[in-house]
């Protein structure tokens, strides 16, 4: 049984000019394993990710053939029992820790939040284990860093809090949304590795959701392109160079090189990309 | 550097850094309200009201008149008239009211607990109903509640104070006699409390004189209440929109992601940080009350600074309206430097 099944997944909002589908037909299935999605910003990726966790309100309108997570049918799950999955079984890391941590609470409460809705834990279990998940993140003075308000820690560390706020309660599966396009490049392979570290030790399902190819055929195990909506070719994580699809080839082509011989680098052709796949929805 | 000088040191500085604040925290006030003083002096030179003229009368001999204006002090250049009225204020005196014949600070100490008590009470019903109207109306934003609270809010901006005291006194006072009439406290009640602080409230529970109590709540409910409706539209509809703004921030979705519930969410995630902004808007709203409202406290004869300083004004008596102005800056600046310990406290980001 796999751990997330994804069927026909549509993401709709209404507007002026009527309803806007983001996520158009999506299907998947993720197990104990790292998976990929990227595409670029507008393909529907994020949004992907937040209809999994149930926190797309209205007017959005989530449907699907089939959405399971741990053999649970999460279309039309009442908002409280949707609630005791989010941070217990399923968690999110966002992008940005300067905007996705709480400015005015400790980290040290923020972190322990998900085990005060989610255990009966006493306060001073709750510290221990609050201090075991700043330590698993590699901080190295856990003691200090939960007293210590957002502000006064890097974009890095701050990523690494986020992340071990999502792991406390040990869920099954993390959603990982551009967690590192904030984030100095010095710092962003230490922060995947944490992670990468932490979901394989644990068995936890990954959807790493970005923008950046090479990152994730580097991190994961399997990678869904998305463009408009739509997956439009999957790969295995050592077989980029076996993409098919004009789309990705687009994406690989336009990556710079380090022994760059081109001038400048191609831009994709959206209308003879467009023509392909009405082409081959036909 | 050696050793021993490092040493020696390190405790000086700690002490400045302990002394510092609180002295830096005297001098700026004490700067303001030398600010303040100047801003008053000049306004009372300024006005075409002469002051000697106002206490001989304008049928006085020119001998009479200049006699008056030596006493008074006017022909001594204006620094030393300035020093001297810094001196007098300083000393509590604030000179004596034309229009009462008693010292302005007498006069003020009687009405500024009154405009204080019901500005008191009203900022208090403004925030322990404003404050809530406004974070339900932004959790449920767009929907009746929203509508309601707006439409509640508008009221609030359109309706005239007196127009809604006038008619408060016919519907509660005379028709269903739920509170008392105009005035502080019932007529055969009045100065049967002894005054400690001013605040009828406050002196009447001191003294245990229960009836009196229960006389001067009769009077001042809906006048406060009025007051509280008047700050409620206000910090309502800020709360509103200070609240949709933490809302759409992104660590209101890590909240959810965490499983946190809804009302957890709106209070601790989305409120606590606009605890600091609103601490402005109350505090201005408090300043404003305070300033006393001329139209409640004449509909209701309530007699405050605001009335005072209304009458002051028609009748240019210029010690009083000067006194009343200062206490009025007072209180802002008060209000000021309190929102600012408040800050410090409530946020984490300020503290440095």
């Amino acid at each position: 049984m796999s751990l997330l099944a994804v069927d026909n997944l549509r993401v709709t909002f209404p507007s002026d000019q009527g309803p806007v589908e983001v996520v158009r037909g999506l299907s998947f299935a993720l197990g104990r394993e790292r998976l990929g999605i990227v595409g670029e910003s507008g393909s529907g990726k994020s949004m992907t990710g937040r209809a999994i966790m149930g926190l797309i309100g209205a007017p959005g309108r989530v449907t699907a053939d089939r959405l399971e997570f741990e053999g649970r049918d999460l279309r039309n799950l009442p908002e409280w029992e949707f609630r005791k999955l989010r941070g217990a079984r399923m968690s999110m890391v966002l992008q940005d820790p300067k905007f996705s941590l709480n400015p005015v609470i400790r980290i040290g409460d923020q972190i322990a939040e998900a085990l005060e809705f989610h255990t009966q834990l006493s306060a001073s279990a709750r510290r221990v284990r609050v201090l075991e998940a700043l330590e698993a993140v590699r901080i190295d003075d856990p003691e200090r860093v939960a007293r210590l308000y957002p502000h006064e820690v890097s974009g890095g560390m701050g990523q690494r809090v986020m992340i071990a706020m999502m792991v406390v309660m040990e869920p099954a599966l993390m959603i990982a949304d551009e967690p590192t396009s904030a984030l100095d490049v010095s710092v962003r392979g230490q922060v995947l590795d944490i992670m990468d570290d932490l979901v394989r030790r644990r068995g936890m399902g990954l959807l790493l959701i970005s923008h950046d190819l090479n990152m994730v055929a580097r991190w994961c195990d399997r990678i869904l392109v998305m463009y408009r909506g739509q997956i439009v070719e999957e790969l295995g994580a050592g077989a980029l160079n076996t993409a098919q699809h004009p789309y990705t080839l687009g994406l690989l082509a336009s990556l710079p090189k380090l022994n760059e011989e081109r001038a400048t680098l191609p831009i994709l052709d959206r209308a003879a990309l467009d023509g392909f796949m009405a082409g081959a929805a036909r | 550097m050696t050793l021993t000088q490092t040493m020696t040191q390190a405790p000086a500085r700690k002490l400045a850094q302990r002394v510092w604040p609180p002295l830096r925290f005297v001098l700026t006030v004490a700067v303001t309200f030398l600010g303040l003083l100047a801003i008053t002096f000049v306004i009372g030179r300024v006005v075409p009201i002469d002051p000697v003229l106002a206490v001989v009368g304008d049928r006085a001999s020119v001998e009479t008149y200049e006699a008056a204006r030596q006493a008074m002090g006017l022909h001594d250049p204006w620094v030393v008239q300035f020093a001297r009225y810094v001196g007098d204020v300083v000393q509590g005196d604030l000179g004596q009211s034309v229009s009462t014949g008693r010292a302005v600070a007498d006069d003020l100490a009687r009405v500024f607990p009154a405009t204080l008590e019901m500005a008191t009470l009203g900022i208090l019903i403004g925030v322990a109903l404003g404050v809530p109207m406004g974070v339900w109306a932004a959790a449920r934003q767009g929907t009746w509640v929203d509508q309601v609270i707006r439409v509640i809010g508008l009221a609030g901006y359109a309706i005239p104070a007196f127009w809604l005291g006038l008619v408060g006194l016919v519907l509660f006072y005379a028709k269903l006699r739920w509170v008392g009439g105009p005035g502080r406290i019932d007529i055969f009640l009045d100065g049967m409390v002894p005054v400690r602080s001013g605040l009828l409230l406050l002196d009447s529970a001191i003294a245990g004189n229960w009836e009196a109590f229960r006389s001067a709540f009769s009077h001042i409910v809906l006048p406060a209440t009025i007051l509280g409706f008047f700050s409620l539209a206000y910090i309502a509809r800020m709360t509103r929109s200070f609240m949709l703004e933490q809302l759409g921030q992104e660590f209101i979705i890590t909240a959810r992601v965490k499983g946190v519930p809804e009302r957890v969410v709106l209070w601790r995630h989305a409120f606590r940080p606009i605890r600091v902004q609103l601490i402005t808007v109350i505090g201005l709203s408090y300043a404003g009350l305070l300033e006393g409202s001329v139209m409640i406290e004449t509909v209701f004869s309530w007699p405050g600074i605001g009335n005072y300083l209304t009458t002051a004004l028609l009748n240019a008596d210029m010690n009083a309206v000067l006194g009343a102005t200062l206490v009025i800056g007072a209180v802002f600046v008060a209000i000021n430097k309190g929102s600012d310990a408040l800050y410090r406290l409530l946020d984490p980001r300020a503290r440095t």
